[in-house]
């Protein structure tokens, strides 16, 4: 965190001054290490096991918070019979398909409640196969919301001993995550883990809680979503959510990245985590609102109809009426999955003819930057909207495939567009941290030359393309015609940032109030009568008040800082703050108390905006069959799930498993020593010539690459490194790609301080500096001695930036996450030798000789279901005659 | 030329009427995190020009050492030490300060205890300052709030200030002659321009962790004397300040610092003292010949 968000750290580092424990989980040692005060390298990649071992941990000594469990969350839930744990069935949990690398979840489902609609994981209503959400990457609508699970009767056992109840099936799954399984693993001494442990179960509690910080370390996985559930599970067994000083946060990889999934730039989410509706299921707009607000569901979720109009009504006025069912027809639907790395597989069979590369340098920042620049030669144009001229716009003439051969200027017939980019200094808006805070940001100076705001180009684009449909009677034109697409602009052509937040906040359109701007989401109608942009985000400009524009310091108000910038939703700094109650309402302690129930004034109060339905008593139990927030009872603290609780098990919503198990990365040295399964069952692999994988152990040829390597970013530089190697300022602070090795392993293979390292995969050779370093640590991981190669990943190849040097993305393959389409790009295996890598063709022939040598073909590493003598295993896939040419 | 010996206020030394009270920085390293912003803050405001794009390879530092284009520098130090000493109370013997190549002592295995010390350096702005004694053309002068700040306009490159800096700060620039002030002696103003408007200087606004604070000397000495008997409490007994006595042979530093270990081990001389503290003796030193050659009968 110190590293890569230092401004941010500050309250790290003022948390400790006041007595903060602080403990640093990473393979690397960094800036944050050598302040905290504890450092526990790890295994890339093999966090679940660590997060694992503390679940485990927390049952064994019975160090949970017992109240808090039983009240708030799913721990007394009792499961179906037929539901099966990995440990039954080698690896996977019940309902698995070998075939389509997909689950059939209803078996995780609680005992009773049967699936209404479909939600991630179900597919009763829509008959939306596994295969089809896996493909829309169906996992993220739940950023804003819990999934679905309709309102029959759950059966509980509060003594939490029935053995299928969720407290139990937790303690089964979790009994191997001993501290010996996690130094195996992990290879973290059990001496150290147990420390760990202590601080942890020792800071949670009625007085005291802890919170978890993480980053791209954990989201950057084949499993990245099962990590994030492991802390989730840690935080609500401990007690740690929803009250202050708790919680799971994520530092997001740039500023406002929290915006762009919020308003997304995703291909499968509209604004507010609403769904992108699919061609098939989704033909009218009742078809797509009965999948994702089910009138029969408890909950918030309830009102996505409202929510959904409103949006419609932002995007097409006056055009969106209840007769043509609001413009939904004016919505592209997903035909499949269109996430960035299936666009540029597309791309390479010329499938998509134009690119818009928006403060983003694929070329570098994306995994397997071979791939990502050879698909963009594929292109008919491509569009590069940078501060600078990012490699991703002159990999054409100076990228790596120039040299080796692959690629001839004169052969690209990528016509490329490039931009100049107005800085964050240089125009007006929103950043959206990673606490869901809005803060306004002026503009301080013009933009030089020719350089605008994203704001103002797509603002531009959008006239001109209008311009020229202009009178078109063509139906396939009224969506861009008929959307709403006037702003006020400033004597340089700049559209009002004001005006867009207004927009996105919402307006009344009809009646005593019309003209007026929303105070709350609660305000909007499913008739057509409101409008906004992203329902979350209404509220940001209640009372004619831009509320993300305010700075009152901290020190002239109370320690939640409610009038500094403004939060989703409803301006609440801490989501589900219900539980930092007791079920009575009262705080759980004096030091800890938050919000709770006034009993004379019949409603809940407290420091921040109560997280809950204002006057409902805790003692409120809904009737039977009572749906949306009236389904929810008084002591149900997680209003946006279908059942009010936090889930240690996740019956539904999860592609991958209701519960964390650890499997091995796509590429890993090390046999999973839980079971068979090596890795995630579900990821989604592509067997393609140009993305071989490593063989991981188990296979043949897996000593060929017995390291394990990392990426990062270095405090100097940012990401890809488009805003900082052009910067002098910067670039003389980190000049020079390098890797970070420890001394054994340099002693191994005979690398030199400050000499060179060439650093190979199946997909290409790349050479850096060598760096060794105390701060990198051998593991023990059973009886394996386990080297990890550190890399910064912020240089590329290419002739414009003030420093250069191979690109460390360049390394990886495209294997993907099921939930959420993310690359697993923080770990792989990788060799490493002395000397510089070879130039030009000898490059290819180098990496051919080591594909040879490993005996890589399409299918190596890529067997979903492994251990299973059922499933055909890796020998008969390798003598499939499309094995081909590995080349 | 300003005093040479003992305590003094050194803006009415130089002959200020009513100065405002002495500026100057108190770098607290044990809460430094090594981001650096001290030194592009600092490059952004002046106009200092980039240093050299080289790779060093010590540690994170490549920045290297103080000179006329780096006026902040933010050491790292890599040592087998334990952790987080900060805050945890019971006491280690620490040993000397170690030199050792990584993996020279501990079983890789077992390597857990290990610490990465970082510091920000920076022009100490002497009381007795002898860049400012030895420039002969006054380019080198005291400002009312006692720092040390040299006037471009009026340096004409003599380099006189350079050796007689005991802390190897002073340097001139080199560089083509489209630089920026080249050949010209160069160091931190305390962003002279910054405080007279009553502003921050700009690494002190840039640090994240308040480990560089801006202040007035009196008052920074006091807080730096309370951070070190917290530290020295909390079983932190290798804390020490450095630059901060009045008596030391600078006569105490406008700009000092907390260190974790000995100054050495951070690129810090351990006693520096002015160059110029000698001068009387010196010069009667060269006189002395002289007037016995004087003396000698015709």
């Amino acid at each position: 965190m110190a590293e890569c968000h230092p401004v941010g750290f500050q309250w790290v580092m003022a948390a400790k001054k006041r007595g903060a424990t602080v403990i640093h989980v990473d393979p690397r040692f960094t800036r944050t290490s050598a302040v905290s005060d504890m450092h526990v390298p790890l295994r890339a990649g093999s966090d679940i096991a660590f997060l694992g071992g503390i679940v485990n941990y927390i049952l064994t000594t019975e160090t949970y918070f017992r109240d808090y469990v039983l009240a708030y969350t799913n721990a007394s839930v009792i499961l179906r019979e037929d539901f099966r744990d990995v440990d039954d069935l080698d690896g996977v949990f019940s309902g698995y398909d070998p075939e389509t690398g997909t689950y059939d979840t209803k078996t995780w489902h609680y005992e009773g409640a049967e699936p209404d609609s479909a939600a991630p994981g179900e597919e009763t209503r829509t008959n939306e196969s596994a295969h089809s959400q896996k493909e829309r990457g169906a996992g993220h609508e739940l950023g804003g919301h819990g999934a679905n699970m309709g309102v029959g009767e759950i059966r509980r056992d509060p003594t939490l001993q029935h053995p299928r109840c969720v407290f139990q099936v937790l303690k089964r799954h979790y009994a191997r995550y001993t501290p010996e399984m996690v130094q195996q693993v992990c290879g973290v001494p059990p001496e150290q883990f147990r420390q760990v442990c202590e601080a942890v179960t020792n800071n949670s509690g009625r007085e005291r809680t802890t919170a978890w910080v993480y980053s791209v370390g954990w989201t950057h996985h084949t499993v990245g979503v099962q990590y994030i559930r492991g802390s989730a599970i840690i935080q609500l067994l401990l007690g740690n959510m929803g009250r202050p000083g708790g919680g799971i946060m994520a530092l997001r990889g740039h500023a406002s990245i929290q915006g762009s999934t919020d308003i997304p730039t995703l291909f499968n989410l509209l604004p507010g985590y609403l769904p992108m509706p699919t061609v098939d299921a989704h033909e009218t707009l009742e078809d797509y609102l009965a999948t994702i607000s089910s009138p029969n569901q408890k909950g918030f979720w309830t009102a996505a109809d409202a929510y959904t109009t409103s949006l419609l009504k932002a995007y097409w006025g006056d055009a969106a009426t209840e007769e043509n069912d609001f413009a939904f027809d004016y919505l592209p639907k997903l035909t499949g999955d269109h996430g960035t790395y299936q666009t540029v597989m597309d791309m390479l069979e010329d499938k998509v003819e134009g690119y818009f590369v928006i403060g983003q340098n694929p070329a570098i920042g994306s995994a397997h930057g071979k791939m990502q620049r050879l698909a963009m030669a594929h292109l008919k144009w491509l569009v590069v909207r940078d501060l600078n001229l990012i490699e991703s716009a002159t990999f054409w003439k100076d990228g790596p495939e120039i040299e080796t051969g692959e690629l001839k200027t004169g052969n690209i017939g990528t016509e490329v567009f490039f931009f100049p980019a107005a800085s964050h200094v240089e125009k007006e808006g929103t950043f959206t941290q990673t606490h869901r805070m809005l803060q306004w940001r002026h503009k301080a100076v013009e933009p030089p030359g020719d350089c605008q705001s994203d704001l103002q180009f797509f603002y531009t684009l959008g006239r001109k393309i209008r311009e020229r449909l202009a009178g078109s009677t063509l139906q396939r034109d009224r969506p861009v015609l008929d959307l709403t697409w006037s702003y006020p602009v400033d004597e340089h052509g700049e559209p009002s940032g004001d005006a867009v937040l207004r927009e996105i906040n919402g307006y009344h359109l009809t009646g005593d109030k019309a003209g007026q701007l929303l105070k709350s989401f609660t305000e909007m109608k499913a008739d057509g009568s409101t409008s906004g942009g992203c329902w979350i985000y209404t509220g940001v400009y209640a009372d004619g008040v831009n509320q993300a524009d305010r700075r009152k310091p901290g020190k002239d108000q109370n320690w939640v800082a409610a009038e500094w910038g403004w939060a989703w939703p409803a301006n609440r700094r801490t989501l589900y703050n219900r539980a930092s109650a007791d079920p009575e309402g009262r705080p759980w302690s004096e030091r800890k108390a938050y919000v709770w129930w006034d009993a004379e004034a019949g409603k809940w109060t407290g420091h921040d905006v109560p997280d809950f339905v204002a006057d409902k008593d805790p003692s409120y139990r809904p009737p039977p069959g009572a749906s949306g927030p009236e389904g929810l009872a008084g002591d149900d603290p997680f209003i946006m799930q279908a059942d009010g609780k936090g889930w240690l098990y996740a019956p539904t919503g999860l592609l991958d498993g209701p519960l964390p198990a650890h499997y091995e990365p796509q590429e890993s040295p090390v046999l999973n020593p839980l079971y068979a399964q090596q890795s995630n069952p579900t990821r989604q692999v592509f067997r393609r010539k140009d993305n071989l994988q490593n063989p991981s152990a188990g296979e043949m040829g897996s000593d060929v690459f017995p390291y394990v390597f990392t990426t990062y970013r270095l405090a100097e530089h940012h990401t890809a490194g488009g805003m900082s190697r052009w910067v002098p300022y910067l670039s003389e602070l980190q000049p020079e790609f390098f890797c970070e090795i420890s001394p054994e392993l340099a002693a191994e293979r005979k690398l030199e301080h400050l000499g060179w390292a060439t650093i190979v995969t199946a997909r290409t050779a790349i050479e850096a500096r060598v760096l060794v370093t105390d701060r990198v640590v051998p593991l023990r991981a059973g009886h394996k001695i386990i080297h990890q190669i550190g890399l910064p990943y912020h240089w590329g190849v290419g002739g414009n930036a003030l420093v250069s040097g191979d690109a460390a993305n360049d390394l990886f393959g495209v294997t993907l996450d099921s939930n959420v389409h993310i690359q697993e790009s923080k770990v792989a295996s990788c060799d490493i030798q002395p000397g510089r890598r070879p130039r030009g063709p000898a490059l290819l022939t180098y990496v051919q000789e080591y594909r040879r040598r490993a005996g890589i073909t399409i299918f190596t590493g890529n067997e979903l279901r492994t251990g299973d003598p059922g499933s055909g295993g890796a020998a008969a896939l390798m003598n499939d005659a499309s094995m081909g040419d590995p080349a | 030329m300003s005093s040479l010996l003992g305590p003094k206020d050194p803006a009415t030394g130089a002959g200020w009427g009513n100065p405002p009270p002495r500026k100057g920085f108190f770098t607290d390293t044990s809460v430094c995190i090594g981001c650096k912003a001290c030194e592009v803050a600092c490059k952004e405001w002046n106009g200092v020009p980039e240093d050299g794009l080289t790779f060093l390879g010590s540690s994170y530092d490549n920045t290297g050492a103080l000179g006329a284009s780096t006026w902040r520098h933010v050491a790292f130090i890599e040592q087998p030490l334990p952790l987080g000493r900060q805050d945890d109370t019971s006491a280690v013997d620490l040993g000397m300060p170690s030199f050792d190549l990584p993996g020279a002592t501990a079983d890789p295995l077992v390597r857990t205890d290990f610490r990465w010390l970082m510091s920000s350096d920076v022009c100490k702005h002497c009381t007795h300052a002898a860049c400012l004694d030895v420039c002969p053309t006054g380019s080198l002068f005291r400002t009312e709030f006692g720092t040390v700040v040299v006037q471009d306009d009026i340096c004409n490159g003599c380099g006189y200030c350079v050796p007689a800096c005991p802390f190897g700060v002073i340097d001139r620039r080199i560089g083509d002659k489209n630089t920026k002030n080249v050949g010209i002696a160069q160091k931190c103003t305390l962003c002279y321009d910054r405080i007279g408007d009553g502003q921050t200087p700009a690494c002190a606004q840039a640090c994240p962790t308040e480990s560089i604070q801006f202040g007035d000397v009196d008052e920074l000495r006091q807080r730096a004397a309370a951070r070190l008997a917290t530290l020295h409490e909390n079983g932190v007994p290798e804390a020490r300040l450095y630059g901060e006595n009045p008596n030391d042979g600078v006569g105490g530093s406008g700009a000092f610092f907390l260190l974790l270990d000995e100054p050495e081990v951070y690129g810090l001389p351990p006693d520096p003292v002015v160059t110029t503290a000698h001068i009387r003796e010196m010069w009667h030193m060269a006189g002395a010949p002289r007037r016995r050659c004087w003396s000698v009968p015709r």
